[in-house]
Order: C-alpha cells, then structure tokens, then sequence
C-alpha cells in the first residue's frame, strides 16, 4: 500500500494537512466533536519540534496562538461552538491587530451546549458576526476528507496572504467519518510565507501602514523593529487613537483587503451546473447528500445540478447570481434554520424561487430529506 | 542606558491623572530593567486593558496590548513560542484578578518565565471606579456607594497557593524596594509575581476619602512594615512587604524541550 494512502478521520487529517502547512504551533481545549485536533496535536507537534499547549479554556487557547504568531509562526486552535463563543471577543482582537491564525470550529448540533456528538451547522452566523464591530472574516469549509485537507492549507495560505483569522467551519460528520484519504506530496500544494517587512534596522518601521496592495508587511516579535500592537483603533504606528479620519481608514482598510478580493477567496465546486433547471447549493457534510441526490436524478436524465460551496464568507455573491442566472429553482440544502439561505436570496435574481431544504435536530440530513422538498417544489407531494 | 532610552517619546504625554501610581511603577520597573542590563530587543511587554495596562505603550519595548484580563494568556503563548524572549506582563487588579483571575492561577501552576506585575489600587481606575476584587469589605466605590460587602483576598497568598515560584510584595511608596523587587522577579527563573500597592487617587482616594496621591503613600508607610517585622507581632493588621517565596521548580519551556526530545526519540 502506497505510505501516502490512509484511513483517517477528518479530525486527524486537518491535522495533517495543518503541518504540511507549515503549523508548528497549537493551543487548545477539549470539547467534542473537535477533540481528536487537539489529541492528534498533542503527539505529533512534538514529533517535529513544534509546540503544543493545552490551556485553561478557549479564550486562553485563542489568546496564546495569537501571541504565538507574533512572533513568527504558523499557529492554529480548534474547538465547537460553545468554546467558539468564548473565542469571540479574542478573535475581534486577532482581526482588528491583523494577526494570522487559523480556528477550526467542529460544529455540533444545537446552541449552547446543543447535542455535542451529533451534527449541526448553526455557526455560519456567529462566524461572520460573533464578534462585535464591522469587520470582514474569512470562513471556509469542506464536505470530504481530501478537500479537508486542501482547504485546510488554503486557511493556512489566506490567513498569511491578508493578515487575518481564518474560520474552518467543520462539522461533525466531516470530523468523525473515516475516509481513505491521500497525502499530498511535499511542495504539491504551493504554500505562503508571510510577508515581512524590508524595512532595516534602525530606519522608522510603521507596522500598521499598508501597502498600496492593501498587504501588511510584518516584523515578528523578537526581531529588529520594536512596535506596539493593540486592539484599539490604532494609527500607522500601531498606537491607540480616536481620530476619526484614522478609524474610518483602520475600518475600510480591514474590510475591504478582505472584501474586495472576494472572487481570489471563493473556493467552490460545482456538479452538472451547464444546463440545471434546479440548482443545489450546499457546503459541509450537507453537501455529500446534495450530491448524492444530484447524481441519481442527472441518471434518470433530470436536469439537477450542485453548487458546493468551500468559501462561505466573504459570501460570493456573484458567484452564485452568475451560476443560478438560469435555474428555475434554487434549493439551499444546510443543517441549520436557513442561515446561508439568506446570504442566497440576497444575490439571485428571483428570491422567491429560492426554497430550504434543511434538518435541525441533530440528525444528518439525507437524500431523503432533500428529495422530499424537491417533490414539494415539483408540486408532486411528499 | 539611560530612563529616558526605554521610552516612547513620541507617545507621551501620558493619559495618568496626577498622582497615579501607574507612572511611578513604570519608573521603577524601567529603572529595574536598566539595572539588570537587559536590551530592549529581547524584552515583550504584553498588557490588558485599564488604566495600568497602558503602562506597554510607553516602553520601547515589543509590546502587546491585548484584551482585559488575558494578557498571561497571550504572554503564554510569546514564551513558548521564543523562548529566549523575556516577558513582563503589568496588570491592574480587576485585570490579573477578576476577569483575568482564571489565566491568573493557572499561569502561576504552570510555571513560565515571565513576570507578572499586579498594580493594586484596589480599584476599577479605567470605568470610572467601581470596586475590584481587591477593594475589600467596607470600602466606597460606585458600585459599593452604601459600602462593600465583598470581601477581598491576599495576592501572595493566592499566589503562593497557586505555586507561582516567585512572590513578592511592596508599594509605590517603596520605590527602592520597588525596584530591587521587580529586578530579582525578572532575573528569576519561572512564573514571578510582584504585587504592588499602587494609588488611585482620582477614585479610590476620593471615595474613600484617603486624601491626596501623597497623604495615600503616607498610607502604604504606615500600613506595611518588613516581612518578619517585630512591628507585625505587634501590630498584626500590618500589611508585610519583600519577597515571600523564591523557589527552583522545573520551568514549563525547558520540561516541554524534553517532550520534544522524547517524542523526536519515538517514546
Ligand atoms: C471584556 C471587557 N469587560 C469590561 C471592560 C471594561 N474595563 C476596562 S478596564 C476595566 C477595569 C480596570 O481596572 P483594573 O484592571 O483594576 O485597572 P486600572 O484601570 O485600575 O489600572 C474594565 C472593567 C473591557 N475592556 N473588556
Ligand atoms: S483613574 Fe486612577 S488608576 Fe486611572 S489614571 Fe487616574 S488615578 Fe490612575
């Protein structure tokens, strides 16, 4: 058997696909169904030099990789909901001051401490605004274990391309499920370095003064130029000020080196989209039924068709006004009351030939479930 | 080097109101550092938020201000990730205390080089002076206006309880003590903490009617004595200042390079 071939959990694999990204540095907490991350971190970041901490709660967790990233490494945490709650207020800091981190969130069924081993995809929300203020995230997902580790280094890549936190909203079938998964070889998926700064010592270095390009060159902590970071709207020198010439900058500045490279962000995959009259959308491990549903009916000759989203935030709103232009339906397909339905019905041209096809309680949606929405919309009944 | 070098000039004035202790812990603790010698490359300063968590702007040093209460959390996670760095992490009470009062004792059990100044001035400073969990029973605040009934705890001793290898005590009154002090927290190996009686004279002060940021240091003279004082047996209600602990325990970075050497080895 090919060494590179393997039957893991998804969990596992992020892992893996984490320190082929280049992770040497992890601090987290247990909580299920998340915590195979934090175990598998625990045993391999020593293996290779790399540090693992496992602290006292969530807040601490995120708290201590975004120091660890200032000064210089690739740094992740990992948890599910009610540790994401925690994780708020930290992660506002983590973006306001631009520092790279990844947070996987494994998400489980229900709000507050819902049905922990069960499955859910109720943060999509709270991942775009739990944190207070204006500000732009970037949140991505996967519905199998190869795209969980591609997306996996890609959350590694943008957090360092744009100087920000990148959500990894799993969830627990993609965490749990044991797939036969692929090990990309060294230097097969291209990686990004952090960008730092070529500023010399003893010559003024502003650490909050972007480029042109809306990138943030960076001088680790240790090394040549002293400066201050702060969770206060700061100046160019990274001081706290509340002239409102520079919040208005700060905010835009931090908006919009996100939003307006939207299209660069969206990752996506899409099934028989060509000629659909009904288009799925779907993401997660909702995705997996989605499909499942498409290719059966596209072998009875409908005309169905998968849009997966991997890139839930920055939403690609033209992205999906361009690939759903001419469906006659438009079927959101998520465990949840709705929560990327309304991002959908905001950028397609007919809202209402927008229909859900969702589960609530725990339970994986199947391709029952779905089939079943879609005979209502066919007017065929259930 | 001299005071004036391990400041950011470009940042001052300060926001302090007169007579806050805050600006006389940052002299001291600059004057500590000057001592020892230590550059201030390799020096991060990792702060909260309240008045005394400003105290990282000020200093030319690599300095984080991070969130209320997390700054050990956040200092964690600098040290072990460069170690050679050295970590001192100011706090006020409310900050190390109340909202940070978790990370607090869990950074002193895991014992990491750094060091944690708690500025106690027994008072919420930065909103506008409502009791801390260091105000203590029968004290005025805004939020105690018929007086406090929480009761208060011992920074050493929660400290010492929660193994922190490092424990001293001393006020702004004591400025040469204040600095022998914070210097020997520093050079020590492990998680220090230095708590330092320290004024608000703007709330605390004045709700409590202690008279001005003097006739308050006048306070910490009277009120405190040496540790092992013959002042203590006869007077107990005497605050001690000095060094309480100072212990040789395995320290978290160096034990974590034998995991590594272990896991690297296979076992
Ligand atoms: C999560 C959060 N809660 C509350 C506050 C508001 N806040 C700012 S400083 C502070 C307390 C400051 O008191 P202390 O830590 O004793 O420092 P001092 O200002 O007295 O130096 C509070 C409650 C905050 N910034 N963040
Ligand atoms: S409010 Fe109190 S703690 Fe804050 S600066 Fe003024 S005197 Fe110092």
């Amino acid at each position: 058997m090919n060494e590179n071939l393997k039957f893991i959990q998804g969990n596992e694999f992020c892992v893996e696909a984490a320190l082929y990204a280049g992770l040497d540095f992890y601090a987290g907490y247990p909580i299920t169904p998340s915590t195979e991350i934090l175990e598998h971190m625990a045993k391999r970041l020593p293996e290779i030099g790399g540090k693992f901490l496992q602290m006292e709660d969530e807040i601490a967790s995120l708290c201590a990789i975004i120091g660890a990233s200032l000064t210089g490494h690739k740094v992740m945490t990992a948890t599910s909901g009610p540790g994401f709650s925690l994780m708020q207020e930290a992660l506002g800091y983590a973006i306001m001051a631009e520092i790279p981190c990844v947070i996987v969130d494994v998400q489980r069924g229900g709000s507050s401490t819902g049905i922990p081993t069960h499955v859910g995809q109720g943060d999509v929300m709270q991942a775009r605004w739990g944190t207070h203020g204006d500000h732009a995230i970037i949140v991505m997902t996967a519905s199998n274990h190869q795209d969980v580790f591609a997306i996996t280094v890609d959350a590694f890549n943008l957090a360092e391309t744009y100087r920000t936190p990148v959500i990894l909203l799993f969830d627990e079938v993609v965490g749990h499920m044991r797939e036969r998964i692929f090990i990309p070889a060294k230097g097969e998926i291209p990686l990004v370095e952090r960008l730092r700064t070529s500023v010399k010592k003893g010559v003024d270095f502003h650490p909050y003064l972007p480029r042109e390009d809306g990138r943030l060159p960076i001088s680790d902590f240790g090394e040549a130029h002293r400066y201050n970071v702060t969770g206060m709207v700061h100046d160019m020198w990274g001081f706290p000020s509340d002239n409102p010439k520079i919040a208005y900058g700060l905010v835009r500045h931090l908006v919009d080196k996100i939003e307006n490279n939207t299209d660069k962000i969206a990752r996506y995959k899409e099934y028989y989209l060509e000629d659909a009259r009904t288009i799925l959308i779907s993401y997660g491990s909702a995705a997996r039924s989605a499909l499942h549903v498409v290719e059966n009916r596209r072998s009875r000759g409908e005309s169905l068709g998968l849009l997966e989203l991997q890139t839930l935030w920055p939403f690609p709103y033209s992205l999906v006004q361009e690939k759903c232009a001419d469906a006659k339906y438009v079927v959101v397909v998520e465990m949840n009351a709705g929560q990327v339905l309304q991002s959908v019905k905001i950028c397609v041209d007919r809202p209402e030939r927008v229909f859900l096809a969702n589960r609530i309680d725990g339970v994986f949606i199947t391709p029952t479930d779905i089939r079943n929405i879609l005979r209502l919309i066919e007017g065929k009944g259930v | 080097m001299a005071i004036k070098d391990y400041i950011r000039e470009r940042f001052f004035p300060h926001i302090w109101c007169p007579g806050c202790g805050h600006g006389m812990v940052l002299n001291g603790l600059l004057r500590a550092i000057e001592k020892i010698g230590l550059d201030k490359n390799e020096i991060v300063m990792v702060s909260g938020i309240g008045c005394s968590a400003r105290i990282s702007g000020y200093v030319d040093f690599h300095t984080l201000h991070s969130i209320h209460g997390r700054a050990l959390s956040f200092a964690t996670g600098i040290k072990m990730s460069r170690p050679e760095l050295k970590l001192i992490v100011p706090m006020g009470d409310g900050d190390a205390l109340a909202i940070g009062g978790n990370h607090f004792i869990h950074a002193a059990r895991r014992n990491m080089d750094m060091t944690a100044i708690i500025i106690n001035n027994r008072i919420y400073g930065m909103t506008g002076g409502q009791h801390s969990p260091l105000s203590g029973y029968g004290t005025m605040s805004a939020t105690s206006p018929y007086s406090n009934i929480d009761n208060d705890f011992d920074v050493v001793e929660l400290s010492v309880a929660a193994g922190a290898s490092f424990v001293g005590r001393t006020t702004t009154y004591h400025t040469k003590q204040m600095t022998d002090i914070l210097g020997q927290a520093i050079i020590h190996k492990g998680f220090s903490v230095v708590e330092i009686m320290s004024q608000c004279p703007t709330y605390f002060g004045r709700k409590n009617r202690l008279g001005s940021a003097i006739d308050m240091l006048e306070g910490f003279r009277k009120n405190t004595t040496p540790i092992g004082s013959k002042a203590k047996q006869k007077d107990p209600d005497l605050i001690e200042r000095g060094i309480f602990v100072r212990k040789k325990m395995p320290e978290y970075c160096d034990e974590y390079d034998k995991i590594i050497k272990r896991a690297m080895k296979g076992n």
